[in-house]
């Protein structure tokens, strides 16, 4: 029961890590990104590369996971994303649909359908009890990870004068603009941040989901969309409560009614969404 | 009322309906090209079938994505549903295929109209999640229920004639392809009916203000609610023609790509015509089939590379580009679809 509760904590707030970026661009910013997905597989591909051909380890992995999915955001954003922010919710699902059928051709052009195993170092690959509880060290860490990427991006988001200018230049670009804020600087850095925690995400996620192929930017996708949606679109907290939502009540459900499988979360989804079509921790009234 | 008592400005507003409701010789000579087509070339009727049963899919999205403006991203579930239900039938021996398609799209129809209200509050996001979650919490029931459905093995039937006289299936692709270009001209010329009647024009006014339509009288929540659940008929239609035809169905109906596919085949054709699903199913089935032909596993990089295209040149730009191109070859149509 308890390590039920865990692992479904785990995936919660691997959910959360996968999901964040997401929440950032289409929760703050405004834009249907379905591209998402493809920044983590990117994200995936840097350290399951980085450690299966170069032989970096795990943890020094990571940050370039971040790192390079960011660039590649900044550079998307600057040359193509930026065109289409005052455009039509259909325009920006079929230009992200069209960016995520070219990505996935890519990777599987130049690294094949097979997918990239990430082999996690052995003090992260055992697992410990603690008062009969089974707990995987992996889990754990990703559990620690999580918490403290959720604890940054709240206080980066709130607390700071760039969290400030960020949720102005959102509210009304224009004034923004007028009081001085450079919102093409901050929509760039908030991207990057957003596709950053997406390839973070995706370096995470890879042992978890057994290995980074060409189909993941679609396998998630919809899952990806459900955090957010459920959590609430404009907020980090309303994310990470709606990602360990979805994380217990499917390893949950999986675990004691195996014959509904994931109807659960696409329902628990639905009746959300019909019932506060904000969701369920959106604060006012959204649009 | 008015009605009774026609003013002149009723009676000019007839006659523009009239004239609008008129079909004009270009489309004669589509659907005359199209029926030469499949008679022409019998070796790719399989194609071609195809083709018509995606045209009458992205027919069913354009009645509420280009009439209506409501987006979707789970016209796949009355697809799936309108297939599912045409080979149960089937399998349970009731082989006529007319009975079949009337039985997938009524089917489909019935969940539209109860899964419509969903779509009436929140924003498109909303919509696109709701639609997009009812088309998977039903490829899940699918998935679960193999005793009716075959599970992820799929149903195989046999069908029976159309109309007792024709075969179809692989003895006859090409009866095969003619049986579905009936059934998309029928519901075609239904769907221009419907799109030039009063009612059609009050879903062209919720499409461009819903709540100004709403201002103006119209009972809009009823109007999208009708819509959809034709619309879902339409979809479930398809999906018994693609299930009578081939003869197979599978859990890959309910998939997100069928729902990603359609729409891309109606934004290639252009929304709200109704001839742009036809049209850009054909662009994508086609292209699909001649890029796949040379680099199998790569085609779906042209596709995105397409749309990343179509959406930063702007859709409307292009339409505008279509309609002048048009009217310049055909001033005297154009001339009078302007009065």
């Amino acid at each position: 029961m308890l390590t039920i509760l865990f692992d479904g904590v785990a995936y919660g707030m691997l959910l959360f890590v996968l999901a964040s970026g997401l929440s950032v661009t289409l929760g703050l910013m405004n834009f249907i990104n379905l591209a998402h997905g493809a920044f983590a597989m990117v994200g995936g591909y840097v350290t399951a590369l980085l450690m299966n051909r170069a032989g970096v380890p795990f943890l020094v992995t990571l940050p370039a996971a971040f790192l390079i999915p960011a660039i590649l955001g900044v550079v998307l954003e600057r040359t193509l994303y930026r065109r289409l922010y005052g455009a039509s919710p259909l325009d920006q699902v079929l230009f992200t649909i069209g960016l995520v059928l070219m990505a996935m051709p890519i990777a599987d052009f130049f690294l094949g359908d097979e997918p990239q195993q990430v082999n996690l170092p052995a003090w992260l690959s055992g697992s410990m009890t603690v008062h009969g509880v089974g707990i995987s060290l992996y889990r754990l860490f990703i559990v620690a990870v999580c918490g403290v990427i959720a604890a940054l991006l709240q206080i980066f988001l709130v607390r700071t004068r760039f969290g400030a200018q960020l949720r102005a230049a959102v509210d009304d670009t224009r004034v923004a603009d007028g009081l001085g804020i450079n919102v093409d600087r901050i929509f760039a850095v908030a991207f990057a941040v957003g596709s950053g925690l997406a390839g973070l995400g995706g370096a995470l996620a890879a042992d978890v989901v057994g290995g980074i192929d060409p189909s993941f930017p679609v396998k998630f996708l919809v899952t990806f969309l459900i955090v957010v949606t459920i959590g609430g679109a404009n907020g980090i907290l309303g994310a990470l409560f709606g990602a360990l939502l979805l994380g217990v009540l499917d390893v949950a459900g999986k675990y004691y009614i195996p014959s509904v499988g994931g109807f659960i979360i696409y329902a628990v989804m639905v009746v959300t969404l019909v019932l506060r079509p904000q969701g369920l921790f959106a604060r006012g009234d959204g649009r | 009322m008015s009605a009774t008592q026609p003013t002149a400005a009723t009676r000019r507003l007839e006659a523009h309906l009239h004239r609008r409701a008129r079909w004009r010789w270009p489309e004669i000579i589509f659907w005359v090209a199209v029926l030469t087509t499949i008679v022409a070339i019998p070796s790719r009727a399989a194609l071609i079938n195809e083709i018509l049963i995606a045209g009458l899919f992205a027919l069913s999205l354009d009645l509420i994505l280009g009439l209506t403006g409501i987006v979707s991203l789970g016209q796949a579930a009355f697809f799936g549903l309108g297939a599912y239900a045409a080979a149960i039938l089937a399998s349970k021996g009731f082989s006529d295929p007319t009975l079949g398609l009337l039985f997938g799209a009524a089917v489909a129809a019935v969940l539209g109209l109860a899964t419509a209200p969903l779509l009436l509050r929140g924003g498109d996001l909303t919509r696109l999640m709701v639609t997009l979650g009812v088309s998977l919490m039903l490829g899940e029931l699918a998935n679960r229920n193999g005793w009716l459905t075959g599970g992820a093995d799929g149903l195989n039937f046999s069908m029976g004639k159309v109309l007792g006289l024709f075969p179809i299936g692989f003895a006859g692709q090409r009866n095969a392809a003619l049986y579905s270009f009936a059934v998309l001209f029928i519901l075609f010329a239904f769907a221009r009916r419907l799109a030039q009647s009063p009612f059609g024009l009050a879903l062209a006014a919720i499409r461009e203000n819903r709540l100004r339509a709403g201002a103006l009288g119209i009972a809009t929540s009823r109007r999208i609610v009708a819509i959809y659940t034709v619309s879902a008929a339409y979809a479930g239609a398809a999906g018994a023609l693609l299930a009578e035809t081939t003869q197979i169905v599978s859990l890959d109906l309910f998939d997100f790509h069928r729902s990603a596919d359609v729409m891309l085949m109606l934004i290639i054709g252009g929304a709200g015509y109704l001839y742009g699903g036809i049209i850009g199913a054909a662009v994508f089935i086609v292209l699909r089939d001649v890029i796949s032909a040379a680099t199998p596993e790569y085609w779906e990089f042209w596709i995105g590379a397409l749309l990343v295209a179509l959406v930063l040149i702007g859709r409307e730009r292009i339409h505008d580009f279509a309609v002048r191109a048009a009217s310049s070859l055909a001033p005297k149509a154009a001339r009078e679809d302007a009065a």
